[in-house]
This record gives structure tokens, sequence and C-alpha cells, in this order.
């Protein structure tokens, strides 16, 4: 009996203690409050404002571990909003939708001012974001859009997944070749980079007479399934000439299966190599000439979002509900180390 | 009919054949091996060829299955030993194997996530990665064993928390090793056209055959599975079997990982070896042995293991979407369990007995 | 079919791959009469039943139940009951976690609306109708084996049924509650019900039925009325042949002279476990065969768990040829020569699964240790060994424990430790649940062994066998050590009186 509870005991201080540390889903870390809040005691006086005055932020995001571009994200709103820049934050994440409505509606108890939201799932947030609006807490969302009137939410700062994609189809057209036998890699199906990313490819194939799908298969943002999704086309033996990866990760995977069966690939190669989010590696490939083309999907918007909570704060209002961020696509031929180093996530 | 052709005949009988346990994965195999013989024969086509680093490489699909099924095969001997022991299974495989994985490349890069050189011998970071992947084997194997936890249980701690543990281990940072020697692992040995994964599985399946026949480790094992309270009367520790098994899993996670992270020479927390453990679970099934533990048949969880890759690859092949994978292996377990009921087997002995018979009258 | 009958089974043949378990058996069940099912393991009796209960399909033959045109098809266990055919396992098949009520009336006509109140009073009513002391709402884990036994009983004889098989019904009971038993048997006699009685106590047979049929080898070897059947002929019939008296095993072999007076072998001083058992004292002397005698549950399985390490031992001090030794598990005990056969062959013996070699070979092995694996070559030779030595009957050594028949089952877990070569052997229970003649060849076995100089502790719940071969008895009560009888003290009514309480009558 005693070991049973001890048992018990133990495992659930192991949990505690390792989601704690790792900051997995669902578990809400007030870990860089806290760290801010003992050193503000000591050496940070002039700081502008007392924990009374801070704005109270609740921030539901992905699991930062999805991916490099969430990595990026999440430490780029970390940065934004801390003690010092006014601001009380507390964190939760999940890419469960269900868990981040519970944890939406855990910050709308705690009496948060402002939600940050970056849903798992467009579906299914009327009724918690109603409640919201209720209490006085005003709604922005990032990276993600929701099914839900635009009245429940102040602003919502988004990458146009389609527009990512059409610029980068447009650019592989611009490369003119004869004929495109495109392996197309895409993300999880249903998610907003995957739709966007695809729709733009789809329709240029439906249009063009020498624009072929190779194969089209999700690997789920997963690099291994893109390896064996591209091994088993090289296995066919059927002849590709472009690998069209919705994001970095699938790309290099992608790769691996070309060098493994020396295929060449990369500026004036036999495959032309093409990957989104710009990590920092994935632009180094690019200014190596190994990868041919990065699109870039924007993670940072914590400044954006800190605009809109200044001006709702000084009593402003916000003209756009939709803010679409400026995002580029790089070509290996062009880009600089200056790229990398500034786009580089 | 001649006395000498009753001899054979009777040699031969098709229901000893149904009731071995390593017909179950061989039935599979040779059941998707005739599929893919109909349906495209260029299946079986290898060809060798020269990678971009110019060394021979033999390439087709069975290679691909050889390549890819390794990992698997490497994780089902460890599995088998822990379903034998404890009854249960290990679901943190996966998430052990992104622990293990991040230890590697935390101790190839050193400080720096992307270091010119190796900042260690690989041989280094992969004891050490072994070490850690048998630490926490041992943990999941303390709650199993002296706290007498469902291993489901126990190990959906690991489960939950190991990919954090793994992203931490690299302070989230994503690693990436650029020296092609560590490639080798999970590519080609220059020079050998044959991947290199198969040949550490083959080196694994080496060291667990000798272990099993110069140690007694199958023997306890499948003594405690089978029955914990009499091997206790006859001196064994079951306990200590179990935690055991729970170890040399460990062992298993740590070679399966330097692999994993090898392919691509890094690492990506959430989705490195995702759903690996249903795959490990699903050939220890396939082998023919009980999921409730007790006796096992090693050999056929490790023919399992490729078993399943043929599957996958085949599916891939003929462009299943690879989101409905997880459908197409339900479908296989579903028929696991039932050819592995008694009823299923009681009638397939009577359909051999049947056909025995057909051919005795007929002659 | 007989008017008088309630079942009659005719010309069954049953057969298994390598086995013809039945070949042409005749059984006949008149109504309220309680007949003895005979016959040796593997004499057919369990298929036989399992035929009857529809676990297996009969390959030949016609069953008739009274109240039936035709011959009736039996195809699985739930059509046996819907015609009146109600069955006891040896092992109670109850859900332990239930309550007394909810385990007579589970899984009973269908519906899925149940009155728990009504169920509570229907079940009490029938539990006090056939005497049983148990309360319907009380959790069945918590009543004692016999009563559990009995609430078996109560369920399947609530079932409205015609037959009622009981399948070693006592092998757990004590004396006590196999009469309480009984009587709930002659009851049920009363009320037209036909039981079929199997059993391997002989007296029990004599006690209470009416009429016998014996089965050998698959084979039917006649149906007889218990008052033309002394016992000695039907050990005979069992057997297949004559066989001497068994009062004559103990002067046939000469007990082990000791050359001069040495030191016990094994010794034990104010030794004490985690079951529950007070501090006891204990020694044996080589050469010599003793036993904890007691009723069942007065702590004599206990004490020898104690000696060999298998419950946690709490204190006392335990000496080997004098030397003090230190047991804390069954290894240490196994160390030190002592081997240990537990009461329960199911549950702490046989490892099921596993072969008759690796049965065999098991407790040596783990002596020899991890790293030292005997080759095959070593283990069948072991093995082979003792299959010879003591006659066990199995098809070979690669055949998996379990499917041997209980007596043989146990020659094995015997072979694994006279394979140890002990000095010490104990002997939980070895002839329970086992038939005659192999009971006869562990009695046999035992003084044989002690001739040889072994030491052996025995323990059996017939106390007769207890005193053909035992020549010093300890009598535990209420898990304590209350006498020690040995030469002219070894009779039946002393042993009687001393777990009684000493005030004999």
């Amino acid at each position: 009996m005693k070991k049973k509870l001890l048992a018990v005991l133990m495992s659930a201080v192991m949990v505690m203690g390792l989601t704690a540390c790792g900051g997995s889903a669902p578990a809400e870390s007030a870990a860089p409050a806290d760290d801010s809040a003992s050193e503000a005691a000591t050496d940070d006086a002039a700081a502008p404002a007392a924990s009374g005055d801070l704005i109270k932020v609740g921030i539901i995001n992905n699991d930062p571990n999805e991916s490099g571009y969430r990595t990026a994200n999440d430490k780029d709103l970390k940065e934004m909003f801390t003690k010092e820049n006014g601001y009380d934050a507390s964190f939760a994440y999940s890419l469960k939708n269900d868990e981040q409505i519970t944890a939406a509606q855990k910050f709308i108890t705690d009496g948060v001012d402002y939600l940050l939201l970056s849903a798992a799932d467009t579906a299914g947030w009327d009724t918690v974001l109603k409640d919201a609006q209720d209490a006085g807490i005003r709604v922005i969302l990032f990276d993600r859009t929701i099914d839900a009137p635009d009245s429940l939410y102040e602003a919502s700062i988004v990458s146009d997944m389609a527009k990512e994609g059409q610029t980068a189809v447009d650019w592989l057209a611009s490369q003119n070749l004869s004929e495109y036998n495109v392996i197309h890699i895409q993300g999880v199906m249903g998610s907003a980079a995957q739709q966007g990313r695809s729709g733009a490819l789809d329709s240029k194939v439906a249009a063009e007479s020498n624009w072929n799908i190779v194969t089209q298969q999700t690997a789920e943002w997963n690099a291994e399934k893109a390896q064996q999704i591209v091994q088993s086309v090289i296995d066919a033996g059927t002849p590709f000439n472009v690998i069209y990866a919705e994001n970095d990760d699938m790309a290099k995977g992608a790769v691996a299966a070309l060098d493994k069966a020396n295929i060449s690939h990369g500026v004036g190669k036999d495959v032309i190599v093409m990957g989104f989010d710009c990590n920092k590696w994935a632009l180094e490939e690019l200014l190596a000439q190994n990868w041919n083309y990065d699109g870039q999907c924007n993670p940072f918007q914590a400044s954006y979002i800190d605009e809109i909570i200044k001006t709702i704060e000084s009593g402003g209002t916000v003209s756009e509900k939709t803010i679409i961020m400026d995002e580029k696509g790089f070509d290996a031929t062009t880009i600089t180390q200056d790229d990398v180093d500034n786009y580089g996530i | 009919m001649s006395q000498a052709r009753k001899q054979v005949k009777k040699k031969f009988n098709p229901a000893v054949l149904f009731r071995k346990q390593i017909f179950i994965p061989i039935a599979a195999l040779l059941l998707l091996a005739i599929f893919n013989l109909i349906a495209d024969p260029s299946f079986y086509k290898i060809t060798l060829g020269y990678n971009s680093a110019g060394d021979p490489v033999l390439s087709g699909y069975l290679m691909t299955i050889l390549d890819y099924g390794s990992e698997l095969a490497i994780l089902a001997i460890g599995m088998t030993l822990v379903t034998a022991a404890s009854g249960g299974q290990d679901i943190s495989v996966g998430a052990a194997i992104a622990i293990a994985g991040s230890v590697i490349l935390r101790v190839l890069c050193g400080t720096d996530s992307r270091p010119d050189h190796m900042q260690a011998p690989v041989i280094v970071a992969f004891l050490i990665a072994c070490v850690v992947a048998m630490l926490f084997g041992a943990f999941n194997g303390a709650l199993v064993a002296y706290f007498k936890i469902q291993p489901m249980v126990a190990t959906l701690i690991l489960f939950t928390a190991g990919r954090s543990i793994a992203a931490w281990i690299n302070n989230n940072e994503l690693p990436i090793i650029s020296d092609p020697s560590f490639a080798v692992y999970g590519g080609f040995i220059p020079g050998i056209p044959i991947p290199t994964p198969f040949f550490i599985a083959m080196v694994c399946v080496i060291i667990t055959m000798l272990i099993l026949k110069f140690t007694n480790l199958g023997l306890y094992t499948q003594s405690v599975g089978i029955n914990e309270s009499s091997s206790k009367l006859n001196g064994l520790d079951p306990a200590f079997i179990k935690f055991l098994s729970f170890v040399l899993l460990g062992l298993c996670v740590a070679v399966a990982g330097l692999i994993k992270v090898s392919r691509l020479s890094s690492i990506n927390y959430s989705v490195i070896a995702k759903d690996i453990e249903m795959d490990a679970i699903l050939a220890v099934a396939l082998g023919g042995n009980s999921l409730g533990g007790g006796k096992f048949n090693m050999t056929a969880s490790i023919l399992g293991a490729y078993v399943i890759q043929f599957l996958t690859t085949t599916l891939y092949k003929f462009n299943v979407q690879s989101d409905a994978l997880p459908a197409y292996k339900a479908v296989v377990v579903i028929v696991l369990v039932v050819l592995s009921t008694p009823k299923a087997r009681e009638f397939m002995g009577k359909i051999a007995k049947s056909l025995k018979g057909s051919e005795r009258s007929v002659a | 079919m007989q008017e008088k009958s309630v079942l009659e089974m005719r010309k069954i043949y049953k057969s298994f791959p390598g086995v013809k378990a039945l070949q042409g058996v005749d059984f006949t069940l008149r109504e309220g009469e309680i007949h003895a099912l005979m016959g040796e393991n593997g004499a057919g009796k369990s298929t036989l039943i399992k035929v009857l209960t529809g676990v297996y399909s009969k390959d030949e033959g016609d069953i008739h139940i009274k109240g039936h045109e035709n011959a009736v098809a039996i195809h699985s266990p739930q059509d046996a009951q819907k015609i009146g055919i109600s069955t006891v396992y040896q092992e109670i098949t109850l859900c332990p976690n239930l309550s007394v009520a909810e385990n007579m009336f589970i899984g009973r006509d269908g519906g899925i609306m149940q009155n728990w109140k009504k169920m509570n009073a229907d079940a009490d009513k029938i539990l006090e109708s056939l005497g049983i002391p148990a309360k319907s709402t009380q959790q069945l884990a918590s009543c004692s084996l016999a009563v559990q036994q009995m609430v078996a009983i109560a369920r399947a004889v609530d079932m409205e049924c015609k037959v009622l098989i009981l399948d070693e019904p006592t092998s757990s009971l004590d004396e006590h509650e196999v009469q309480k038993l009984f009587g709930l048997m002659r009851d049920l006699k009363k009320k037209g019900v036909g039981i079929i009685f199997v059993t391997h106590f002989l007296d029990q047979v004599y006690e209470v039925c009416d009429r016998i049929t014996v089965l050998r080898d698959g084979q039917l070897v006649g149906e007889y009325e218990i008052k033309d059947l002394p016992r000695v002929k039907l050990v005979a019939k069992m057997l297949g042949k004559e066989m001497d008296d068994m009062s004559d095993i103990k002067s046939s072999e000469k007990p082990y002279e000791a050359k001069e007076k040495t030191q016990p072998v094994f010794e034990a001083e104010q030794l004490v476990s985690d079951a529950g058992i007070k501090p006891f004292d204990f020694h044996i002397e080589k050469g010599e065969v003793n036993g904890f005698t007691g009723l069942l549950g007065s702590g004599r399985s206990e004490c020898v768990r104690a000696i060999f390490g298998a419950d946690r031992v709490l204190g006392g001090t335990v000496k080997k040829n004098g030397k003090q030794i230190k047991i804390n598990k069954p290894i240490d005990a196994m160390r030190n020569g002592i081997a240990y056969l537990p009461e329960d062959r199911k549950v702490d013996g046989i490892v099921g699964d596993l072969s008759v070699r690796e049965n065999i070979i098991l407790a040596l092995q783990v002596m020899k240790g991890f790293f030292k694996p005997f080759t095959k070559a070593e283990q069948y030779a072991f093995a082979d060994e003792y299959i010879k030595a003591l006659s066990i009957k199995t098809a070979s050594a690669d055949t998996p424990v379990k499917s041997l028949s209980g007596g043989n089952q146990q020659k094995v877990i015997l072979a694994r430790w006279l394979l140890t070569h002990p000095d010490y052997l104990i002997l939980d229970e070895p002839t329970r649940g086992i038939d005659v003649g192999t009971k006869v060849d562990i009695q046999k076995l035992v003084l044989k062994l002690a001739s040889e100089g072994m030491s052996v502790t025995f323990i059996s719940s017939e106390t007769d066998e207890m005193l053909r071969t035992c020549s010093r008895l300890i009598v535990m009560r209420d898990r304590r050590v209350v006498g020690e009888l040995k030469e002219d003290e070894l009779t039946q009514n002393k042993i009687m009186s001393t777990i009684a309480g000493g005030e004999s009558k």
C-alpha cells in the first residue's frame, strides 16, 4: 500500500518536474514571469510599472517543439511580453484544440486583459471567445485565423499562406522548364499552411499541360516520412525534377533521399528543391546552392501585437481587423549572407 | 501408393505448420510478397548505383525495406523481452528515442548547435546515449517491477514528457551535424552498397541471439512472464528480471536513436520516431507472441518488424496517402488478433486436415 | 431412455491429436443419486465432463436428457445450462470482487434491468435454505474458500438443474467444511437432482455416493453399486491391476540408520514470517521424515514457507548442519540444499507454457547462474533421466507441462527439486488432486529418499498418508505449534485429540 502511494507520488513529481522544464503541452508556465519578478526586486527599480500596472496577457500557442517556426515564434513572443515592456504574461501550449480552449477558459477566470491566441484548429472557438468578450477581455489572434465572427476579436495577425504558395509557384514558373514533374510533399492535411501552399500548386498543375504531379503525399511536417516518400519514388524509377516540400524539415528529408540515390539537386542541377519557413539552416543550404527556393513564413508577430495593444490602451481603434505580414521568397541565386542573418529563424 | 510415398506424406503435416508461431509473420510476408509480385514485379528490382559521395549503393524497394525496417527490428528485440517479462508494453520508446537522439547530438555538437566538426567521437556520444536511455529504461522498469504499476501506465509518464526532455537537452535548439562521417550510421559505409542500419540491426540480432544462447535471459524472462509466483519459489527475482528487460529495451532505444538522428544528421523533437512504439508493439504481435507475456519467439518478432516495413513500403509504392497508413495497420492488427484466437487456429487446423484427407482419398 | 434416468450418454467418442480420450463410453445418471466418476488422471473423466458441459464437442455418440424426446446437442456451456446441466469446478470460477448475490445471479436471464433489493433477498433465501453461512451483500473474496465453493454450488443449483457436476469440489476444503458440503449434496439429492461427483478421495466416495462409474484409458471399466465394490476392488479397477496393500509401504523400506548421533540437518528457533504464524521451533534429523499436520489454515504451509524463505522472514535463527545460516529468499534456501514443493501446483509450481524439460531444469539452472545455461544436450539428459525415474507420462520432453495431467505435473515439479540433490526436501501437499497410483508412487519415493539419507518434511491433508510416511508429526492449531507426536503416539485418534486441544473424547 505504502509502496503504491510512493509510486503515485513519484510519478506525479516526475511529470510535473519534467513538464515544467520542458514546457510540454498543455502545461502553463509562468516561469519567465517568476524569473523577472525576482530580478525586478533587486536591480530593476526603474521598471516602468509596478506589478499592479502591468498589462496581463494570456498567450495560447502551439507546442514550441513542433517546428523551428514555432520555436522562433515562441521566442519572439517571450522576448516581447516581459515585465520590462510592461506585460505580465502567462503561456499555455498545446497542439490540441480542446486543451487550448480549456487554457483559454482558465485565462478568462484569471482575469487577463488580453488573450493572444494561435488556434490549433479553426473551429469551436465561438463560445469561449464570447465568454472572453463578456468578461471584457480583448482577443488578438496571431499566426492562425479561426471560423468565428470577427466581432469576437480585435485583430488577427496572419501570414497569407495562399500568397506564400502563389509566390513560390510563380517563382517556379519563372524557371521556364520545358516540363515540370513535381514531387509534392504536403504538411498535415487540413492545416492552413498546407491548404494555402497546396492550393497554388494544385491550380497551376490543373491549368498547365506541362506541369505534372509525380506524387502528392502528406509527410505531416515530418522529415523521416518525406525521406520515405521520395525514396519510394526513386525506387519506382519515375522521373521527376522538382521537389515542392511545404516546409524545410520535409525538404531536408527529401534531399537526404536524393543524396542517397546520387540525384543532384540545387542551382543548375537535376532537381529543384523548394521549402518553406526560412529556417536559418535552410537558408544556408540556399546560400550553398543546394536548394533553390525557400518561402518565408514570418513568425515575428510580437511587434505587431504590441503595437495593437498600445493603440487600444491609448484609446485608439484598430483600423484593420486582418493584418497580413510581409513575407518574402528567397532564390538561391540571389540570396545573401545578410538575408540569412536577418530572415533565418 | 508406394510405402515410401506414404512415409513422406506422413512427415509433412500442414496442421503442425499452422500451429507453429513463426507461421504468422511468414504467412504475412508471403502474402505481401505475392501481392507485390502480381501487382508490379518491378518491386523486386534492385539496381547498383553511386551516391553523391561516389560510393556504390544498392537501391530498390527491397533495400528500402531492409534499411527502414532496421530501427523497428532493433526495438522489437527489446519490446519482445519487456512484453515477455512484464506482460505489458512500453509505449515510451518513441519519446525515449528522441531523448537518446538528442543526447547524441548534444554531445557531438558541444556548445555550438551547428559545429563545423564533431566535438566528440561518435562512439562517446553513443555510449553516453546508451547510459541515458538505460537510465530512462530503468525508471520505467522500476515503476513496473518494484512499484507494480501497469507497464502502459508507467511508461505513459515518459511518453508524455520524453519529447520535452529531448528538447530541453539541446536547449530547444536545432542541432545539425554537417560532418558527412556522421551520416554513415543512417546511410552507407563508403564502399559497401548495403545500408548501414541493416548491418547495425544484424549485429544487434546476432548479439541478442548469442545472449539468448549463452545466458538464461530467455528462460528467466519467459518463466517470470508465465508464472511469477512459481519463478520466485525457484529462486528467481521476478522484479529484477522485469527491471532488466526495461533496461535492455533502453539499450535498443539508444541504438535506434543513433540511426534515426544519423539519417538526417539532425533531429525534430516532436516528430522523430513518431508512433514507432505502436509499430514495435505490432511487430511483437505480428511475431505471434502473446502480448500478455510469457513465451516468446525472438526471430518471429524481428521478422515481424520487417514485415511491417514491407507493408509500409508497399503502401508508399502504391501511393496510398501516408496519413492513411495507420488504418491499414489497424486492418493487420484485426486480422492478427482474429488469427491468433484458438477458434481460428482450430478452423485452419481442420482445413489442413481436410486437405490432407482429400489428398489421401484421391490417392 | 430408462425410466428413472435423468441423463444417459451412449457410445461417446472423442479424440485429440495423438490421443483417443474417450472410446465408446456409456454413462447413466439416475434421478436423485450421487454418482461417483472415478479413474486415474488421464482416464477420461475430465474429457467426459467437458463433453457433457459443451466445452468440447464430441466426435460421436448421443446424449439424452430427461424431458427431451431426442438426443440433445450441446455445443456450449450455455447450451448445457439451458437443458439443466450445471457444473462446479475445482477452481472457483466466480468473480471474487463481486458480492455473493451478484455472483449467484450474474449472467442469468438476459434482462438488463436488475432489481437489486429482490436479488439480495432471493439470494439470502437460497443461502439460508442451503445452510450456507454467507450474506448476500458480502464480497465473495471475504468468504472462506469452502463458502465460495458452496456459493458456486448454490448458483448452479438455483438454475433449476437436473444434473449437477461437482469436479473435485473438496480438494481445498477441510474435514468440517467437507461435511457441510456433503449435507448440501444430500439435500439436493432428496430434491431429485442427479449429482456427478468427481474426486480423488476414496473415503468421500464411500461416504456419500450411491453408485460408481470407473473409467480407465478412455474406456468404460464398469458401473457398480457402491455396496458391491469394496475399496480395494475399486482401486484395482482404476489401476487395472491388483495392488499391494498400501499400509505395507512403510515397512518395505528400511529406515535410515544413523551411524552415530549427529546434529540435526536443519534447525529453526523462534522462526517467524509475515504470513501470520506464531514463532516456532523446528528441527529435522538426517534421513528423517516428519510432517506438519493440522486443519486447513492452521499454518502448516506457512511454517514450511518460512523455512524456505518464500514468505518474508521477520525473525528467528536457522541452522543447517549446526551452522547458522541466513535465509531471506528462496535462492538462499536452495543454495543451502533445501528444496520446496509448494502446496498450490498451478499457482506456485508449474510454469505452464514452458516444456517439461525446462520445468525440470529450472531450479538447478537458477542455482547454477544466469551466465551458465545448460546445453540442450545436458537439459535433455536431465529431463529424460527423471521422466524415466519417476515414470512421468508425457509425449516428449518438449511438451508444455500444462498439457500433462495433474499427477504428472506434480512429478515434474518433484523431478525439478530432486535434480537439485537437496539434503532437505519439503513436500507441501504433494498428493493433492492426483490419482491414487501416483499418490502411492510419491509416498514410496519419500520413504526411499529418506532411507538414502535425505530429510523430508511431508504435509498432507490426508492423515492416513502422513501416518504411513512420517515418523514424527508436528501438530498445528491456530497458526501455532501445539504438539509433537512420535512413535506410539502416531495414531489417528491422538492426532485428532491434539488438533482439537488435548481433551480427547
